[in-house]
């Protein structure tokens, strides 16, 4: 099951990622990738790459996107140097503000494309599934922004750990459907997503809020996110006057740090660092970290690493954080893994925390705890390297994470 | 005669008798893992074809009865290796061909190269995979070619006409007719416009067309029968197996 490739397949598929030449034409990104999805769903797909091929490149649709993300949603975020993580660390730290971006995280610049994506279309209604709900506050809001219902899927676990979101979600207009199959976690509201669109494959836009899925949903995810990695390389460059030495973000399926990384790929001297879930440890069921853990495999609707065991049963995960708690990853990454171009690393839930305390202290800013992974994983390489400038994305604010931090870091304080 | 080719004549020869073929589907192991070829043998006397369910995590496809039996078997420990030794085992297996139903992840875990030859010592004459689309078929349909084993697409009433001319042909041993968009288990109505797609299906098919998804009842069956060589049967003999009823009296109520 492993993919080992040869040196000369690396090095094409390396040539191929420098002309960025993926996804190609089958859905492909070098052998991750692809639409393994129930016939049902294939005309909808096919109608999705149509919209994808008239729309995500035309002018007029750039336009109303940058126009809602501009006004509506804030951008540009701001590049903050970390002046106090930077002394303690030992490094220069700059943090691309996604947590400043409306509704509190990058999780609406892909909403917003994708909801404007689903009315061009002509859909009648707008679907999502939520992990941390986030994705699912960014897509109620760019609903009733744009005037679609709009109803979300989230697991019964997440809507208990992410409370402050499920009501968000509701004050939005969006109806909140509990899903209790399966994991109960993202993967079931996944799972529970995909039914409902099979059910209406005509009438009913399923707008993703990951890096995953069927092909053309890692593309869209990507496009639509790349103005993070966009914006933070123009930022840096105008105050630092280079390019960072890293660039870091954490790694659930994937969606933020695919929009930071993929405007550096081409870069050489830019080295990459995606942080996984590490959960409580290194075995089957600890973790999330299905780069550093996982296995070659097909789970909703993509050829991808997963968490599964010896007979392709995809495994339970585990992570502090609800965003990163899912059994794949984007397929963009297992490629980039493949072939070096990105280094990805599991953060434990403890060093997560730490790392959210850290910064709350040092730099007044509570980021998400799926953030603070990459900022674990940042600190980390810092003081292993000392005096390197790194670019962290900050992909979300932490509020919504107050009931985790109760029950953990605020344990003994409160 | 290829094992894949014994699936089209079963359904054949019962449609000559003037009724549509039945076709079963069971979750292995469920309710139980010790009566799987037991209860095999007993939906496979009165089935013109059996399909084996393997359970997974994740099926997407599947309603709410399914998702239920796919998680009791994995919970006993079913797997798709299980299922197979299983079925080579057995010293009395049905005379009516079968079928395994599974996604696609369990079948890569098993992996593509050893599965054919493994499955046909098994007695599999072929395969279902509801998450594996045409265009992404082409590696494990050659390898179920190369040992004769057939590999069933779907069409569904949204597939457009010229799709639905690449299934039909490229379908071995029967075509899976999906009665509705939907996930499986729902009951349906079978309005005008669904007999209408069964007869666009009909019309192009070079194999046996039969309906799947939600069908519970003879009064479906008599409805769908002009139009379809069979009727696929699943969530609705999975619940009558869970309440621990007889299975072969069921699958006779749909057919009298």
């Amino acid at each position: 099951m492993k993919h080992s490739l040869s040196k000369s397949e690396q090095q094409a598929l390396i040539a191929n990622v420098q002309q960025d030449a993926y996804p190609d034409e089958r859905g492909r990104f070098g052998p991750f990738g692809g639409r393994y999805i129930p016939e049902t769903l294939v005309p909808a797909l096919d109608r999705l790459q149509v919209g994808v091929d008239r729309y995500l490149r035309d002018p007029d649709f750039l336009r109303e996107f940058h126009d809602e993300l501009h006004n509506w949603v804030g951008r540009a975020t701001p590049l903050t140097f970390a002046r106090t993580l930077s002394e303690k660390w030992g490094a220069e730290i700059w943090l691309k503000r996604e947590d400043l971006a409306h509704t509190g995280a990058h999780k609406i610049n892909n909403s917003i494309g994708q909801v404007l994506l689903a009315k061009k279309l002509g859909a009648k209604r707008v679907i999502a599934e939520t992990g941390a709900g986030q994705h699912g506050v960014a897509s109620a809001a760019a609903c009733a922004r744009l005037g679609m219902p709009c109803t979300v899927y989230m697991g019964s676990v997440d809507m208990e750990r992410q409370a402050p979101n499920v009501g968000r979600m509701k004050l939005l207009g969006a109806t909140v459907v509990p899903v209790t199959s399966g994991d109960k976690t993202l993967r079931a509201a996944v799972d529970e997503a995909l039914r409902d669109w099979v059910s209406d494959p005509n009438g009913t836009y399923y707008c993703l809020g990951s890096a995953i899925g069927p092909h053309p949903y890692p593309y869209i995810v990507r496009e639509l996110q790349s103005v993070i990695g966009r914006e933070a390389r123009v930022q840096i460059l105008e105050r630092t006057g280079k390019l960072p030495d890293l660039v870091v973000a954490c790694v659930g399926g994937g969606s933020n740090a695919i929009g930071m990384f993929h405007p550096f790929v081409k870069d050489k001297d830019v080295q990459m660092l995606g942080l996984e879930a590490g959960g409580i440890g290194t075995g089957l069921g600890q973790n999330a970290a299905s780069i550093a853990y996982g296995t070659p495999g097909v789970l909703q609707g993509c050829f991808s690493l997963l968490l599964q065991d010896e007979n392709g049963q995809i495994q339970e995960t585990h992570s502090v954080s609800a965003g990163l708690d899912y059994p794949g990853v984007g397929p963009e990454h297992a490629l980039l893994a493949s072939i070096d171009r990105v280094k990805y690393e599991a953060v434990n839930d403890d060093d997560a925390l730490a790392a959210l305390a850290e910064c709350c202290a040092a730099e007044g800013i509570l980021p998400a705890i799926e953030s603070s992974h990459a900022l674990a994983g940042a600190k980390r390489y810092a003081l292993a390297n000392p005096g390197k400038r790194i670019l962290i994305a900050l992909s979300g604010r932490g509020d919504k994470d107050m009931p985790t931090l109760q029950r953990t870091l605020l344990k003994d304080v409160l | 005669m290829p094992a894949r080719d014994s699936i089209s004549t079963a359904i054949r020869d019962r449609r000559e008798t003037g009724q549509p073929a039945l076709i079963a589907y069971i979750t292995a192991g469920f309710p139980k893992k010790e009566g799987f070829i037991q209860q095999l043998n007993a939906v496979g006397a009165v089935a013109d074809v059996v399909e084996v369910g393997v359970p997974f995590t994740d099926p997407m496809a599947d309603g709410t009865t399914i998702q239920r039996s796919s998680r009791a078997a994995l919970e006993q420990g079913v797997s798709l290796r299980w299922i197979l030794q299983e079925l080579t085992r057995a010293e009395v297996k049905p005379r009516a061909p079968l079928l395994l139903m599974s996604y696609l992840n369990p079948l890569l875990a098993y992996g593509i190269d050893k599965l054919p030859e493994d499955a046909a010592r098994a007695g599999i004459a072929g395969f279902i995979v509801p998450d594996l689309p045409f265009e992404e078929s082409h590696e494990l349909r050659n390898a179920l070619d190369a040992r004769g084993l057939a590999l069933v697409q779907f069409v569904t009433p949204v597939t457009p006409v010229e799709r639905m001319q690449m299934l039909t042909e490229g379908s071995g041993g029967f075509i899976y007719a999906v009665t509705m968009t939907g996930t499986t288990g729902k009951n349906v109505a079978v309005p005008e416009e669904v007999l209408e797609y069964f007869a666009r299906v009909k019309k192009i098919s070079p194999v046996p067309v039969c309906a799947g998804f939600g069908i519970r009842s003879r009064e479906q069956v008599q409805r769908l029968a002009p139009f379809i060589d069979g009727a696929i049967v699943g969530s609705a003999l999975v619940e009558v197996l869970e309440r621990g009823d007889d299975p072969a009296q069921f699958l006779r109520s749909l057919r009298e």
